[in-house]
C-alpha cells in the first residue's frame, strides 16, 4: 500500500472509530452542536490533506480533536460578536465547561452525548437519529435511508431536535445518580435500536451496517463498564453479543437470510457466545430480571443448543412467559406461542395464536397468519393452512419472506408427498435469525 | 434560564371538600418549597374556563365570544415562572408540583429578552 492509500485508510479508520469522540468532545467545549459537527467534518477533511504529506499522527484521535477545536476557535473569533463571543470565552476559559467530570463522576464525552441524545424530552425517532448522526457519524441521507423517510424529513427532525436541545436547554451531562435509572431506559432502547439497524436484513451498505453493530456493542460495553451494578446494561450487552455471534451464519452465499434452525452452527462465534454468557451470568446474579435479561436468556438458550433439535423449547416458552410480564406486547405473545408449539406440539401453540387473533392486535402483521399457517401445516390441515398463507402473503412486505411463504403455499396446495413435509419442522420464519 | 410550568388538568373533576383542602395544602407546600429554593419568578392561579372570554380582531372587526379558545380535555389551571439552570432542573421541579399527579405540567422555555 502506498503512503497515500495508507493515509486514506487511516483517515477512514479514524472516522469509523473516533467520529463520535471528536463530536462529543467539541460539543462539550463549544456547547454548539452544529459547530461541533461542522468542525469535526473539517478536521477529517484536513486529515485527508495532511496525513499523506506529514504522516499519520501517533494519536489520530488527539490530532483530530485539537484540529477540530482550533477550527471552532477560528470560526468563533471570526464571528466574534454576541453569542459567538460568549462561546469563545467559555471555550478558552481555564476550566472549559467543567473539563471532564460532572456530578455523575463519568468522564466519557460519548456517554454524556448519549444521555443527551436519548433525553426523553426529545421524540424517540429523533433520539435514534441524533445518536446515529453525532455518535456513529452517519450522514443525514444515510439515516433517512435507514428509516425509509425522505431526506428533508430527516433533516428537519435532526434540526428540530438540536434546536430543542439548545433552546430548551437540555443539559449535556450524564444525569445525577437519582435520575440515572429512568434515563437509562431510553439509552438502552437507543443502543439496541442502533444495533438492530446494523443487524437488520434490509438492503444497504454492509460496511455502514457492520459499523453500527460495532458502535452499539462498543457503547454497550462502555455502559456496562460504567454501570456494573445495572443488570439491564449487562443484559443488553450480552443480547447484542449473542446476536452478533451468528452474523457469519445468517446470510447464505446468495445473500438470502438463513433461519436460525438452518444455520450452520459451526459458523457461530463460540468465543463471543461464551463471553456473552459470562456477561449474562453477571446480570442474572444480581437477581433483578428485566426485559433485556429475559431476551438475552432466550438468545442464550438458542446459542447453547448444539443442534436446532436440541433446543430447550420448554425453557424458552417459560422465558417468553416471563418476558411478557415486563413487555406485554402481542409480538412477545406470538413468539411465546411459537415456543409452546415447539415444546408441547402445534395444537398447544394454535390455542395461543387463536387467543391472540381474537384480541385483534397484530391484524396487519404477516407473522400472525404465517405462524398460524405453519402450525396448521404441521397438523396436516392443508386447506386451512393454504388460506392462512394467502392471508400472510397479502400482508408481507419483504421479498425473501414472500418467496418463503410462496414456497410453503405451493407445498400445501399441491398433493404433497407425505415424506417431504417433516413433522418436526418448525415455523421457521418466526424464529429470530 | 426561565421556564413556564403550565399546570393543566380537567377542571370538571369533582373534588370533595377534603380533597380540595388537601390539594390546597399541597400547592401551598410546593410554593413554599420553590420560594425557599429561590427559583420562583411568578405564579398565578387561573379561575375556571367557564369565566373565559375570547377576543379576536379580524377584517370584519372585533369578535368577542364566550368560553375558552379551544375545547380540550385538560385546561390550564395556573402557571409558574421559574428560574433554573436547565431543563432537567425544570423537569424535577415540575414533577414536585401536585398538579403533576392529577394532570399534566407543560414545561416551556420563556423567551429571554
Amino acid at each position: 500500500m502506498g503512503d497515500l492509500a495508507q493515509a486514506q485508510a487511516a483517515v477512514a479508520e479514524a472516522f469509523r472509530s473516533d467520529w463520535g469522540s471528536v463530536v462529543a468532545y467539541l460539543i462539550r467545549v463549544t456547547g454548539n452542536w452544529d459547530l461541533a459537527e461542522e468542525c469535526a467534518q473539517e478536521a477529517f477533511e484536513r486529515a485527508l490533506e495532511r496525513w499523506p504529506r506529514d504522516g499519520i499522527p501517533t494519536s489520530p484521535v488527539a490530532w483530530l480533536k485539537t484540529t477540530a477545536r482550533n477550527r471552532a476557535l477560528d470560526r468563533l473569533r471570526r464571528a466574534a460578536v454576541g453569542k459567538a463571543k460568549l462561546e469563545e470565552i467559555a471555550m478558552t476559559a481555564p476550566a472549559a465547561r467543567g473539563h471532564g467530570e460532572d456530578d455523575s463522576g463519568i468522564e466519557d464525552d460519548r456517554l454524556r452525548l448519549m444521555f443527551t441524545c436519548c433525553h426523553p424530552a426529545l421524540p424517540v425517532e429523533a433520539q435514534v437519529a441524533l445518536t446515529l448522526r453525532t455518535l456513529a457519524g452517519l450522514t443525514t441521507p444515510e439515516i433517512a435511508r435507514a428509516f425509509l423517510v425522505p431526506h428533508e424529513t430527516m433533516a428537519k427532525r435532526l434540526t428540530r431536535a438540536k434546536k430543542k436541545i439548545a433552546e430548551a436547554r437540555i443539559p449535556y451531562r450524564v444525569p445525577a445518580a437519582h435520575r440515572l435509572q429512568e434515563r437509562l431506559r431510553s439509552v438502552l432502547a437507543v443502543i439496541y435500536a442502533l444495533f438492530n439497524e446494523g443487524y437488520g436484513a434490509s438492503a444497504g451498505d454492509e460496511l455502514i451496517r457492520r459499523d453500527l453493530c460495532t458502535e452499539a456493542i462498543r457503547l454497550g460495553l462502555l455502559l456496562a463498564g460504567l454501570m456494573p451494578d445495572e443488570p439491564e446494561a449487562l443484559a443488553l450487552l450480552s443480547l447484542m453479543l449473542l446476536q452478533d455471534s451468528r452474523r457469519a451464519a445468517r446470510i447464505d452465499g446468495d445473500g438470502e437470510l438463513v433461519t436460525l434452525e438452518q444455520q450452520d452452527r459451526d459458523l457461530w462465534d463460540a468465543q463471543r457466545i461464551e463471553e456473552a454468557c459470562k456477561v449474562l451470568d453477571r446480570a442474572v446474579r444480581q437477581g433483578r430480571p428485566g426485559p433485556y435479561q429475559l431476551q438475552a436468556a432466550i438468545a442464550a438458550c438458542h446459542a447453547q443448543a448444539p443442534t436446532a433439535a436440541a433446543t430447550d423449547w420448554r425453557e424458552i416458552a417459560l422465558l417468553y412467559a416471563r418476558l411478557s410480564e415486563f413487555a406485554p406486547t402481542p409480538v412477545v405473545s406470538l413468539n411465546r406461542a411459537v415456543a409452546v408449539a415447539m415444546a408441547d406440539g402445534p395444537v398447544a401453540g394454535l390455542v395461543l395464536v387463536d387467543e391472540l387473533e381474537q384480541t385483534g392486535a397484530l391484524s396487519d402483521y404477516y407473522l400472525l397468519p404465517a405462524t398460524r399457517a405453519d402450525l396448521l401445516r404441521r397438523l396436516r390441515r392443508d386447506g386451512e393452512a393454504a388460506a392462512a398463507y394467502r392471508r400472510a402473503l397479502e400482508l408481507v412486505q419483504t421479498e425473501p419472506e414472500r418467496r418463503f411463504l410462496r414456497r410453503r403455499l405451493s407445498e400445501v396446495s399441491s398433493e404433497r408427498s407425505r415424506s417431504s413435509a417433516l413433522p418436526g419442522s418448525s415455523p421457521s420464519s418466526t424464529r429470530p435469525s | 434560564m426561565r421556564y413556564a410550568l403550565l399546570v393543566c388538568f380537567d377542571e370538571n373533576t369533582e373534588l370533595s371538600e377534603e380533597d380540595l383542602e388537601r390539594l390546597e395544602a399541597e400547592f401551598m407546600g410546593f410554593q413554599e418549597e420553590i420560594e425557599a429554593r429561590g427559583v420562583l419568578v411568578s405564579r398565578e392561579r387561573l379561575r375556571p374556563t367557564s369565566l373565559s372570554t375570547t377576543v379576536r380582531v379580524r377584517d370584519a372587526g372585533l369578535v368577542v365570544a364566550d368560553g375558552p379558545f379551544a375545547e380540550t380535555k385538560e385546561q390550564i389551571a395556573g402557571f409558574y415562572v421559574i428560574e433554573c439552570d436547565d431543563l432537567d432542573d425544570a423537569i424535577e421541579i415540575a414533577a414536585r408540583n401536585p398538579g403533576a399527579r392529577y394532570g399534566t405540567i407543560e414545561v416551556r422555555p420563556v423567551w429571554e429578552i
